[in-house]
């Protein structure tokens, strides 16, 4: 029998976010928009050699019933700013923003990734994100402009043009020599020209070749187009797949659709979204997961849950009573705007009959029928359980590593770092030091020219 | 509200590549290998930090720098390719604990959205140390870089048109409603809307959030921002003024706005011409800093000031002309001229170092002290935000209802 190489795991750090995953109540959770609560989180992930920091976006206040939802965390930074300052307390860590292409415009992204990649040596990357919804729209000058399903003709029109200005400059065009007083070597440097459906820009582009020359690529979507984006076009996968099954499904599917496109099963990582819950013991940590999941669905957020499937108002309802005998409302118009999971829902007829089966059967109250239906953590053990889980499921092509989302600010890394991280190392898969300067080095990832060269080369 | 005793001065320093004048990267001391890395702004502003400056501004631009008004010039002798401000002083934002940071940015192109969660975490991130220099660009070259809209030509003389005047006036209008969203999106959270009532289970209090609801010819924003109100309530927001087209916008907007005079008479115009367009604006009581820009050679010596320029100019190929008066001269001299103009009605100073690597320590340990010794400076930072050190005070928001 031959055996599988033994694959490095790959670990970074997702700040927690605007959602009910995010424990807000509890006596240790600090600020979520301080920048202290930023460089502890930061700071916690570099020491625990994590590959890069993860931040998410959302340009407009969710709302649920016509009105702002206030039952998660509500605010977050602009992405682009928080990631630059975190470059000044970093020095390894690599710098994942997430970044609309629907209510941007590649010039001005690109300057921006240039600059972070610049301003913190090597160490950006970019999540791709494609919106189409007219809500979001109304924050902005050109509104809700696009159709659903020219969402992602535009995010690749996006990325290949912001590609276009990335390598509009080679990295030899500044001669800056005192002496002959030549600072530029060729007056056209960032020349660019794109004619497309959807751009129509043409000039000169005004940063120079970063460290990474490109920042790394991030998508995040799962449908048959995304995954056909990612396959194409990025570097890795933030994907939902963290559990065996299903894990293993996905990274096969997106791994075999690289070929098509002239591509290595190496130059595209999984990723997947994870959470944890530590204990001594994994009887302690399977005590302490309940615990959590419960402060995560309060009485209102089991609620506000159930409104989502239903589409109605159920604000009368006792959260501590039986579900609603009504059925949903299956019209168009949703309750919930401006979140992704309404659309996870697609018969709320059907769904509703299968919880009030699930209900009577257990005799649950709403809440906790949204409790026992919710998400189970992706880890929960002893730091010796949750290590090997993490390892087995890496070299069983679950995906090449986790994205951890803490459901604490900025604290809820620490223990992981203290306690998991050794037992990993140990374990002889996971780096005990940086082994390069950008985050193209820890993740394996080779620089755009290196990789253009193969192409030509093979 | 700061005890800034009214015989001192504000100075801010406006930083550019290597400097203002075109041939300073040639110079010694200017690191133009550097331009492109953290170390080099992080040491530049450091260095204004130690002189106890009350800001440094960060020039920005959507296309290459060029010496014409309107267009590219195709020059390979000057520093050409910049970062994004709003990034670099993010980037300083912590390795500095009491200077403010201004970047520019280009309002014509972007959102306002964007910029003002941007500023508002650079605020964050600053603990109140931010401001935001607000910057229209009339260039074809730059309007192609977004293919949204199509720009005429244009150049210095036909600005002066009644045509050009009228493009200028749009532009400034649409630079007024970008600042105003700005602003509002600021104040869109109010102070205490994070209450983390564990009775109710609720994060916020959604009747203290507010849809802003600007509708102008250019844009509409919705609101409210995704970012909590900025530690500052409103950080600062300045522009740069030549003409009455622009006075308008720093009457009506700014808390800073930056002026040209060539002499004392000069400034008294441009302040009076301005605090009219203020009171027009109502905005009468209100304290609108104006502050004079000049282009500074500085050294011990006069002669070594004035040799240094022309030994620039002879590099560059020609005289550096500017906007802004050039001075050459010595600290003393440049502490009169400072004195002169402020008694004419301006009330602080944006320098901009000739050569950044020279001028900049000349203005922090040669100025700085200078003014110091006449009483006319700071000899430590007297408060922990931008607007403080202005003697500004943290406002009002205004959506916030009076509570009894």
């Amino acid at each position: 029998m031959t055996s599988k190489p033994i694959k490095q795991i790959h670990l970074a750090a997702h700040f927690p976010g605007v959602n009910n995953t995010t424990v807000w109540s509890d006596p240790e959770a600090g600020s979520h928009i301080e920048f202290s609560s930023f460089a502890h989180f930061a700071r916690t992930a570099e020491r625990a050699k994590f590959d890069f920091l993860f931040l998410a976006e959302g340009l407009r206040l969710r709302e649920q019933g016509g009105k702002i939802y206030d039952l998660d965390v509500v605010g977050r930074p602009d992405t682009f700013t928080i990631l630059a300052a975190l470059a000044a307390v970093t020095e390894h860590l690599g710098l994942t923003g997430t970044i609309n292409s629907t209510f941007n415009e590649p010039y001005e992204v690109a300057r921006q990734f240039a600059s972070l990649d610049h301003l913190s040596g090597g160490r950006s990357a970019w999540n791709v994100v494609t919106s189409w919804d007219a809500f979001t729209g109304e924050n902005f000058r050109r509104g809700g402009f696009l159709p659903q399903d020219e969402r992602y003709s535009r995010a690749k029109e996006f990325l290949a043009t912001t590609n276009e200005l990335f390598d509009s400059w080679h990295g030899d065009e500044i001669l800056a020599d005192q002496a002959t007083g030549t600072f530029l070597r060729d007056a056209k440097a960032g020349s660019f020209v794109h004619t497309g459906r959807h751009f129509d820009i043409h000039g000169q582009f005004n940063v120079p070749r970063s460290p990474q020359g490109r920042p790394v690529i991030f998508q995040a979507g799962d449908s048959e187009e995304g995954r056909e984006f990612a396959a194409s076009s990025a570097d890795a996968i933030f994907s939902r797949y963290a559990t065996l099954d299903a894990g293993r499904a996905f990274y096969q599917d997106v791994k075999n659709r690289l070929a098509k496109y002239g591509r290595s099963h190496d130059q595209l990582l999984i990723l997947p979204a994870a959470s944890f819950v530590l204990g001594d013991t994994d009887a302690e940590a399977e005590e302490l997961a309940k615990q959590v999941r419960r402060q995560q669905v309060s009485g209102a957020t089991a609620i506000k849950h159930l409104e989502f499937v239903w589409n109605r108002d159920l604000s009368s309802y006792d959260p501590d009573g039986p579900l609603p005998d009504i059925d949903p409302d299956v019209s168009d118009d949703h309750i919930s705007k401006g979140r992704a999971q309404v659309r996870m829902y697609r018969d709320p007829l059907a769904t509703a009959r299968e919880w009030r089966e699930l209900a009577a059967a257990n005799h649950w109250s709403i809440r906790d029928l949204v409790i026992e239906t919710g998400n189970r953590q992706t880890f929960v053990g002893s730091p010796q359980t949750i290590a090997k889980t993490i390892d087995d499921y890496v070299q069983a092509d679950v995906s090449d590593g986790f994205i951890l989302a803490p459901h604490i600010t900025p604290g809820g890394l620490d223990a992981f770092a203290d306690t998991v991280v050794p037992l990993l190392q140990e374990r002889g898969v996971f780096r005990t030091e940086y082994e390069g300067p950008t985050l193209r080095h820890h993740l394996g990832l080779a620089h755009p020219d290196e990789a253009s060269d193969e192409r030509v080369a093979s | 509200m700061s005890s800034t005793p009214a015989s001192h001065l504000h100075l801010a320093v406006a930083l550019d590549g290597t400097g203002w004048h075109p041939a300073s990267w040639r110079e010694q001391v200017a690191r133009p290998h550097e331009l492109f890395t953290a170390g080099y702004w992080a040491d530049q502003v450091a260095e204004a930090e130690r002189g106890l400056l009350d800001f440094v501004t960060l020039e920005d631009g959507l296309g290459l720098q060029s010496s014409h008004y309107g267009e590219l010039d195709g020059r390979t002798d000057q520093v050409r390719g910049r970062l994004d401000a709003v990034l670099i002083a993010a980037r300083i934002a912590p390795l500095t604990r009491h200077i403010g940071l201004v970047p520019t940015a280009v309002v014509t192109h972007t959102e306002p959205f964007h910029i003002s969660k941007a500023i508002a975490t650079l605020d964050y991130v600053s603990t109140g140390r931010a401001g935001l220099r607000v910057q229209i660009t009339a260039r074809p070259n730059e309007a192609d870089h977004f293919g949204r809209r199509t720009f005429p030509p244009i150049d210095l003389e036909q600005l002066r048109s009644p045509a050009g005047q009228e493009r200028l006036t749009d532009l400034f209008d649409e630079a007024a409603d970008y600042v105003e969203v700005v602003r509002r999106l600021w104040d869109s959270w109010e102070d205490d809307a994070e209450i983390r009532d564990a009775a109710t289970g609720r994060f916020i209090d959604r009747d203290k959030l507010h849809y802003i609801d600007f509708e102008g010819p250019h844009f509409s924003v919705k609101g409210p921002s995704i970012t909590p109100r900025p530690p500052q309530g409103q950080p600062l927001v300045t522009a740069l003024a030549h003409q009455t087209v622009p006075y308008r916008l720093v009457a009506r907007q700014a808390d800073v706005g930056y002026v040209t005079p060539q002499n004392a008479a000069d400034a008294r115009a441009i302040v009076a011409e301005v605090r009219t367009e203020q009171e027009r604006a109502g905005r009468a009581g209100e304290l609108l800093h104006v502050f004079g820009d000049l282009v500074v050679f500085l050294d011990d010596e006069q002669a070594a000031a004035e040799d240094r320029r022309a030994r620039l100019d002879s590099l560059a190929g020609q005289p550096y002309a500017s906007d802004a008066r050039i001075f050459a001269g010595t600290p003393a001299q440049l502490a009169d001229l400072l004195r002169e103009l402020g008694e004419a009605g301006l009330s602080g100073f944006r320098l901009r170092p000739a050569v950044t690597g020279h001028d900049l320590p000349a203005i922090s340990r040669g100025l700085v002290p200078e003014l110091q010794r006449r009483g006319a400076f700071r000899t430590a930072y007297e408060a922990d935000t931008l607007r403080g050190l202005l003697g500004l005070p943290r406002p009002a928001n205004r959506y916030a209802t009076a509570t009894a």
